[in-house]
């Protein structure tokens, strides 16, 4: 089935316009939505022998048959999300780029947000706290201190009437 | 001989790192000046060694000395010299001794530049370095031995990995590792720091020149090393998420917060415990980027498991560092007094959010680079964090980011007017709404992400130079007076100004290269012909060459404008007969910034060959920006203020003369 997919690209792609899109020839879907969508598709998904390449990149003979099964599965009528389905009911989440959010991915997925928000109500605290304790410094002037204030500030409005 | 004179100055090198981590620590205690000085003599003739150790090593791999096994596994008596030379840090052990000759050399340059430092602190700071040192002396002579001898040598080595035969990898790993371990000496700044329990403007202004090197040899590295990924791994993307990359991110990432945190330090006295925590931070990234690139972790958790041999004696060192210096922060961070207060709204309060988002990115890439190995350590299920993860939780913190760039410049010191600053950009932002308009105008539609981005940027370019439009009073002062107000802005404003705009532009390359990149991928006959935008590629036919220690197949293409001829392109792939691998070398034509990219795939045997085409549009800004980036460091760190060691300008005794604002 795969090679005749195969096959059935490379015919189609004899009688194509230049402006194809595929990292083999050979691959390209007849539709160019459909051939889009599996592009789409590949840059999610792992070449599981690679290191760290999704199968777009990869020149690996899994990735290949991986593009042509991802194509094939788009051509039987799947959603992207039953493409990506069906190739983890067969690969495992190994093969998403993007792991899906679960139990085992909640650190993964919400450690970002926990840092900023953390991070900015923390800042926002600390920078409150400061403030106060400086403003009770700054405010706490006891009677006597009132007092002599006030006297200065006439003397001084004083010495200036005069001149 | 020469291996093993190698071998043995390394191990000086150790004794001498040994006597430099105790002596001048108990110097600094019983407050006995020859004791602290000897730390310079021990750093620079610690130097002297690992050049010489070094060197040795060097002259191995130009000599083709198979008798030893490293020169062996990764040299060919026929490769061409100047990878003779690089191969020494293309492999394990080569780098590492690459890693301590830098080390060496930091701790050198300090001894000698750090003239006016107080002793102790000198003293402190050197220790620290030593402490750093003796663990990666006895990394390399316990584990990843360079020198060691085969007893019966073979007549040929195996050649160097044929991706690592390219110009670019001769520079790359250098560059990178003067950053990394550049940043060591913002670690023992820290470190001594806290020793002392002493840490105040000054501390700042001598921190802050070493950072202000090291994040410009990472950020060169870090350009240098994309720009070789796209140009040789052959399918022209620029970057990949790939751990080894992140690894190298992480500390940019900490690094480029704490250029700006010292800032914070050096003129306001805030942010003291922060800034030390940074410091001790982005180092700690640097060790741990060594370690998952040097302990083979990233390849394979298995194949860590069955040689841990390195792998655990990094861990060891990670451990011993980072967790010893996180506790000692912990322990004496208290002791230090804190700084100036600043209003939400300021320069600090901008440089804080600036903090905050850079630190915020920084775990992002943490979290996505560990997670998959600790959670396949724990529970052994297997998860990939890729591109897409990085895309949708990375690029957000960007954002707001670029947003506040060109705020933060124009905001003043304790209690800014963001009413006054968003008035003053509000060119900037005027002309970025036109952009978005344009560009959206331009492409017909499609996602609003591009113009949005590209609008951005310009605003981010814009603010820069409404920074220094600002200073200068332009267009509000005659030209003359804005000219002598330009030429007497202290350099780090410029520096400032410069760097902030080349993140400006590398945005836009990014944005366009991956927005309006044309590809084409064919299986082309002779004279086909390949149409992208204006231009078209015709493959006129393959030859063949023999390189020094490959064989090349060369296709030729004719590339025109609009009918007019442009030029030719020569994509090949070599293929290296010893280790029976084969690159893929691809053709770039640079037209303004932007290029033209062919790199082959498999020819078949009737003559037609699958070919990869692509146009770049203004590609280069993406590694144009980091360049400015990088100049603007270079800029500041030329500023007076920053020239730590240089003597002071002798005092003109007559007052009539008059003096240069700063």
């Amino acid at each position: 089935m795969r090679r005749l997919a195969a096959i059935v690209a490379l015919v189609l792609m004899a009688g194509l316009p230049s402006a194809l899109h595929a990292v083999q020839p050979d691959e390209v879907m007849h539709d160019p939505a459909k051939e889009a969508r599996a592009r789409a598709l590949s840059r999610e998904l792992r070449c599981m022998v690679c290191q760290n390449q999704s199968i777009d990149d990869s020149e690996a003979p899994l990735a290949r048959d991986l593009r042509l099964l991802v194509r094939e599965r788009i051509a039987a009528g799947d959603s992207d999300k039953q493409v990506l389905n069906f190739l983890v009911a067969r690969y495992g989440e190994f093969v998403l780029l993007k792991p899906p959010l679960e139990e085992h991915t909640l650190i993964l997925w919400f450690l970002t947000p926990a840092v900023l928000i953390g991070g900015g109500a923390g800042l926002w605290l600390y920078n409150r706290k400061r403030w106060a304790s400086r403003r009770e410094d700054v405010t706490a002037l006891t009677p006597e201190e009132e007092e002599r204030l006030g006297k200065l500030i006439a003397s001084l409005s004083d010495s200036t009437g005069k001149s | 001989m020469i291996a093993e004179s190698g071998h043995y100055a390394l191990v000086l090198a150790l004794g001498l790192a040994l006597i430099q981590s105790f002596v001048p620590v108990i110097g600094a205690r019983v407050k006995d000046p020859a004791l602290m000085n000897m730390s310079r003599s021990t750093a620079i003739a610690q130097f002297v060694f690992v050049l010489l150790s070094f060197g040795a090593l060097i002259l191995l791999h130009v000599l083709s000395d198979f008798s030893v096994v490293n020169v062996y596994e990764n040299s060919h008596s026929l490769k061409p010299l100047i990878y003779k030379i690089t191969g020494v840090w293309g492999n394990h052990e080569g780098s590492m001794l690459l890693w301590v000759f830098i080390l060496s050399l930091f701790g050198a340059l300090v001894a000698i530049f750090g003239v006016n430092l107080p002793l102790s602190l000198r003293a402190h700071v050197l220790a620290v370095q030593a402490w750093i040192a003796t663990a990666f002396y006895l990394f390399i002579l316990l584990t990843s031995n360079p020198f060691l001898r085969i007893a019966n040598p073979p007549l040929e080595g195996r050649d160097l990995n044929p991706i690592l035969q390219d110009p670019g990898l001769a520079v790359h790993p250098p560059m990178l590792y003067l950053g990394y371990v550049g940043f060591s000496i913002s670690f023992s700044f820290a470190i001594a720091a806290l020793i002392e329990g002493r840490i105040d403007a000054a501390w700042a202004r001598w921190v802050r020149p070493w950072t202000l090197m090291a994040w410009i040899f990472l950020t060169l590295g870090i350009a240098m090393g994309s720009y070789w990924a796209y140009y040789e791994l052959g399918w022209g993307g620029w970057w990949f998420w790939d751990p080894v990359e992140n690894a190298s991110l992480m500390p940019w990432l900490a690094g480029t917060a704490l250029l700006h945190s010292a800032v914070v330090m050096e003129k306001r006295e805030a942010l003291k415990i922060w800034t030390v925590l940074l410091a001790i931070l982005t180092f700690s990234l640097s060790l741990l980027g060594t370690f998952l690139v040097r302990s083979g972790v990233l390849t394979s958790v298995h194949a860590f498991a069955t040689d841990p041999r390195r792998g655990v004696f990094i861990l060891m060192i990670l451990c011993v560092f980072i967790g010893g210096s996180l506790s000692f922060y912990a322990w004496r961070a208290a002791s230090l007094k804190q700084g100036g207060l600043f209003a939400p709204i300021s320069r600090e309060g901008a440089l804080v959010l600036n903090n905050l988002l850079l630190t915020t990115a920084c775990a992002t890439v943490f979290i996505g680079t560990l997670y998959p190995l600790a959670l396949e350590v724990v529970t052994g299920e297997r998860i990939s964090v890729g591109a897409p993860f990085f895309n949708l939780t990375f690029a957000p913190l960007f954002l707001p980011l670029l947003l506040a760039v060109p705020f933060g410049p124009l905001l003043a010191w304790k209690r800014g007017d963001l009413v006054g600053a968003a008035q003053r950009l509000m060119v900037a932002g005027v002309v970025a709404l036109v952009t978005i308009a344009i560009v959206w105008a331009w492409q017909r539609g499609g996602s609003a992400f591009a113009p949005l981005a590209i609008g951005l940027a310009m605003f981010v370019i814009l603010g820069a130079a409404v920074d220094i439009a600002e200073r200068v009073k332009l267009f509000r002062a005659p030209f003359a007076t804005s000219w002598s107000r330009a030429t007497g802005l202290p350099r780090s404003t410029w520096g400032t100004a410069f760097a902030h705009a080349g993140l400006g532009i590398a945005l836009i390359g990014i944005v366009c290269e991956s927005t309006w990149n044309i590809e084409h991928i064919a299986t082309m006959r002779l004279n086909d012909t390949a149409q992208l935008g204006s231009y078209s590629a015709t493959f006129d036919g393959m030859t063949s060459r023999q390189g020094p220690n490959y064989r090349e197949d060369i296709a030729t293409f004719t590339i025109r404008q609009g009918g007019a001829l442009v030029g030719m392109m020569t994509p090949s792939k070599r293929s290296f007969t010893t280790r029976g691998m084969s690159t893929t070398e691809a053709a770039l034509m640079t037209r303004g910034v932007s290029q033209l990219y062919i790199s082959l795939g498999a020819a078949d045997p009737n003559g037609s060959i699958t070919a990869r085409i692509y146009y770049k549009p203004l590609v280069l800004l993406i590694w144009f920006g980091p360049v400015l980036m990088a100049f603007g460091g270079m800029l500041s760190l030329s500023d007076r203020r920053l020239r730590v060691g240089a003597p002071k300008p002798a005092r003109p005794k007559l007052s009539g003369l008059a003096q240069p604002a700063e």
